[in-house]
């Protein structure tokens, strides 16, 4: 177990390079330094040598990603590449191109994401699992066939329009929460209640009939018809029986996501404008700082890999049969 | 006649369709997945609703170079004139005749009054507005609807024609479902057409074109970035999908480091990243860029490439399951020890025996693909703020939607349109994968 987890994280190294160099690639071959002094800089009239002050500080004074002047190891050595990257290895993601501490800014953000993600989370997977088993209790009827009409039409509707319609009718017409916003602490629960609601109603449609499908094949297998016929209720076969098989795959999807909940999401939080890591990078995007994309894709790997890694040691934790190797 | 680079691709794409689906009526294996569709009602019903929004896209799709002002327009922007040219100053509510906001009006005996004026073109040929409207749409659109109905009736009698010479077989419900359907979308469809000629029949915008135009027109780009991501990603996806699982060894390893790389980076920045990149390239080289809709045209174009790129390592992964299953076959093996050579096998026996995973997926991701622009077009990393399209419709319609009174008809255009369509799209994807998943082939 312990030596496949250390194999894991050696094999995340290529994987972290790799992701960093594709990274770097397109962002590189999108602007030069210069660009990026130029934009950061703001100013149309800029002097050759504030351009060069200024890519000095930051250090892209340096080749991109081969120093042809240096001799050995320092042909490495001696690049925006490696200067740049090194740091994020060490999960010390440096100062942003605008001079805001991006690490200090991470450990900040991270929290209001983290608030509107997990609610969303749990509360989705209690709706989704509860809507699921009672589509699968009261399967072939008039109000499965309803629940599923229903959970197409949810899943046919672009999240926008939920956060427009639920910004406007709760927010802007009943005046029940305010539209958008943050606060610290408690108060900001009044924030988050319409984003959660939102998120949990537009992941429904595609959830439940996902979950759905997970319990009819458990379902039809034999070991719930052993314990019906040993003379449970229907309802004890699903609790007792299905619910527990079926978490399995449950359970590892829901692990995998887990670490990236951190990344929060880009669209909830730029439209209700809390000020977690979504909107972080959104706002990085838009002013094409460079430095706090690439500390976020980072991140964003490191995360992932981290989700793979837990969903398969979850994997032998619920499930006896599976062995690592 | 001018061809877009997104209009090449996508004749090809029906061409595409169009013979593997004259293949796939020939296959016996696929006669029963296709008859559970054709028996299906949702799925005939969804299929029509489909065709009918791929109708329009494509006559979007033909572009030519209009001989009086030199512009590109396509067929679509030809049959729809009149909706193009009427265009007003800003918003007005739908079939109203006055304008959204206040004006100073100078009357003919140079009086000036501060209120609504009436619109240019929407009702302008009614004297009396707030007593003649209703009953003048209402006659109007009986008109209009009368005479839909009459085409609609017109095709049927040419369809019943050319086909009730050649067979007697009775219509089956699904069929009778899907005529209906259609009967009703040209009936209603004609009439829309009908009264737009006197009225704004979804409103119009800030700068006063046409709501209901627009909507029409976003139609082919949410086709586009639907059809041709799948376009794009099918190469890799199955390419390195079956290569992955038949060699197994160093090649899967280094496919499956591929798409774990690409999978780690999260999406959208990728998205954004590859974005920006090609705004820079447009900004730096603006001389190969003839006109505003031809840069436009290969911004979507690279949006598909992109999508594709970032969204071909699901089915990527599935295939090689699926095709490590397939290897241990016994076919397989026989045809391994007759001697026949790797590359036939992967085509031959391979390939085949993994394509409803691609049909299956393909179907799935479009309706995904439509939302999926949207969202995109919203973070300013999706198609080019001047094509036509429902994200940007909804983009607009923030600032719309707080202004007081509300100005609700863009985005219910939008919201109706996407709707449709992407409700059709995944009432059809179910149908599609319930008759070509294996596994659920027996529960009926």
């Amino acid at each position: 177990m312990i030596q496949y987890i250390i194999r894991r994280v050696a094999y995340a190294i290529p994987l972290l390079l790799a992701v960093n160099i594709l990274t770097f690639i397109l962002f590189f071959v999108v602007n030069s330094p210069d660009d990026m002094a130029r934009m950061q800089l703001g100013q149309k009239h800029v002097t050759e040598q504030a351009i060069n002050n200024w890519k000095h500080q930051h250090g892209y004074d340096l080749p991109l990603l081969w120093n042809a002047e240096k001799s050995g190891l320092e042909k490495l050595r001696q690049t925006i590449f490696y200067q740049k990257s090194i740091g994020l290895f060490l999960f010390d993601f440096g100062i942003s191109d605008s001079g805001r501490n991006i690490g200090h800014d991470i450990s900040e953000r991270m929290w209001p994401s983290l608030a509107l993600a997990l609610p969303s989370l749990i509360v989705g997977l209690l709706v989704n699992i509860t809507v699921a088993l009672m589509m699968v209790l009261f399967r072939n009827s008039y109000l499965e066939f309803g629940t599923i009409v229903l959970c197409v039409i949810l899943m046919s509707i672009s999240s926008l329009f939920y956060i427009i319609g639920g910004q406007f009718v709760f927010g802007k017409l009943l005046k029940l929460v305010p539209i958008s916003g943050y606060d610290s602490g408690l108060s900001a629960i009044k924030f988050l209640l319409l984003p959660i609601i939102i998120s949990v109603i537009s992941g429904l449609g595609s959830g439940a009939r996902w979950y759905r499908t997970l319990f009819l094949e458990e379902v039809e297998k034999d070991y719930v018809r052993t314990a019906r016929a040993k003379g449970l209720s229907e309802v004890q076969v699903l609790f007792r029986h299905v619910l527990r098989n079926a978490m399995i795959p449950i359970l590892t999807g829901v692990v995998v996501v887990l670490p990236l909940l951190f990344m929060g999401s880009l669209i909830m939080e730029s439209f209700f404008s809390i000020p977690g890591l979504g909107s972080y990078t959104i706002d990085a995007i838009n002013r094409q700082d460079f430095a706090i994309v690439r500390s976020m894709v980072f991140l964003g790997s490191v995360l992932y890999i981290l989700g793979l890694l837990m969903t398969d040691i979850s994997y032998t934790l619920v499930d006896p049969r599976v062995r690592l190797s | 006649m001018v061809i877009l680079w997104t209009d090449g691709l996508i004749f090809t794409l029906v061409l595409a369709i169009a013979i593997s689906v004259g293949m796939m009526l020939r296959k016996p294996h696929f006669k029963r997945p296709l008859a559970k569709i054709t028996q299906s009602k949702t799925s005939m019903v969804s299929l029509v609703i489909l065709l009918c929004f791929a109708g329009v896209g494509l006559l979007d799709s033909v572009h030519y170079k209009d001989s009086r002002t030199g512009e590109i327009i396509s067929l679509l922007d030809h049959v729809a004139k009149p909706l193009t040219e009427q265009t007003e100053r800003t918003y007005s509510a739908p079939f109203s005749a006055y304008l959204y906001s206040k004006e100073m009006i100078i009357h003919d005996d140079g009086r000036e009054k501060w209120d609504y004026p009436r619109l240019k073109y929407g009702a302008a040929h009614l004297d009396n507005p707030a007593q003649q409207k209703w009953p003048d749409i209402l006659s109007k659109a009986a008109i209009g609807l009368g005479k839909g109905v009459l085409l609609a009736l017109l095709l049927y009698l040419v369809f019943w024609m050319i086909r009730g010479r050649k067979s007697a077989e009775p219509y089956r419900p699904a069929s009778k479902a899907a005529l209906l359907t259609l009967f009703a979308i040209i009936s209603l469809f004609y009439m829309l057409a009908y009264l737009s000629h006197w009225y704004h029949v979804l409103g119009t915008d800030k700068v006063g074109e046409d709501v209901f135009y627009q909507t029409l027109k976003s139609i082919r780009t949410g086709l586009v970035i639907g059809t041709l991501t799948t376009l794009m990603m099918l190469p890799l996806a199955i390419g390195f999908g079956i290569m992955a699982g038949f060699f197994r060894g160093w090649v899967d390893d280094v496919i499956q480091f591929i798409y774990t790389t690409l999978n780690s980076i999260p999406g959208v920045l990728l998205i954004a990243a590859s974005i920006l990149m090609v705004q820079v390239y447009m900004a730096n080289h603006p001389e190969q860029f003839a006109s505003v809709l031809i840069r436009a045209d290969m911004r979507l174009l690279f949006l598909c490439l992109i999508l594709g790129v970032t969204s071909w390592t699901g089915l990527c992964r599935m295939l090689r399951a699926e095709t490590l299953k397939v290897r241990e076959m016994e076919f397989v093996q026989a045809a391994e020890s007759l001697g026949v050579t790797r590359p036939t096998i992967l085509i031959r026996h391979i390939l085949p025996n993994v394509m409803h995973i691609v049909l299956i997926s393909v179907v799935l991701d479009f309706s995904s693909l439509v939302l999926a622009e949207a969202v995109l077009s919203y973070i300013n990393i999706g198609v080019d703020p001047t094509t036509y399209s429902w994200g940007n419709m909804i983009n607009g319609a923030r600032l719309e939607m707080a202004r007081d009174p509300v100005v609700w008809w863009p985005l219910s255009a939008a919201f109706l349109f996407m709707f449709t369509l992407v409700l059709a799209a995944n009432l059809f994807a179910d149908t599609v994968r319930n008759a070509f998943d294996p596994r659920r082939a027996e529960h009926g």
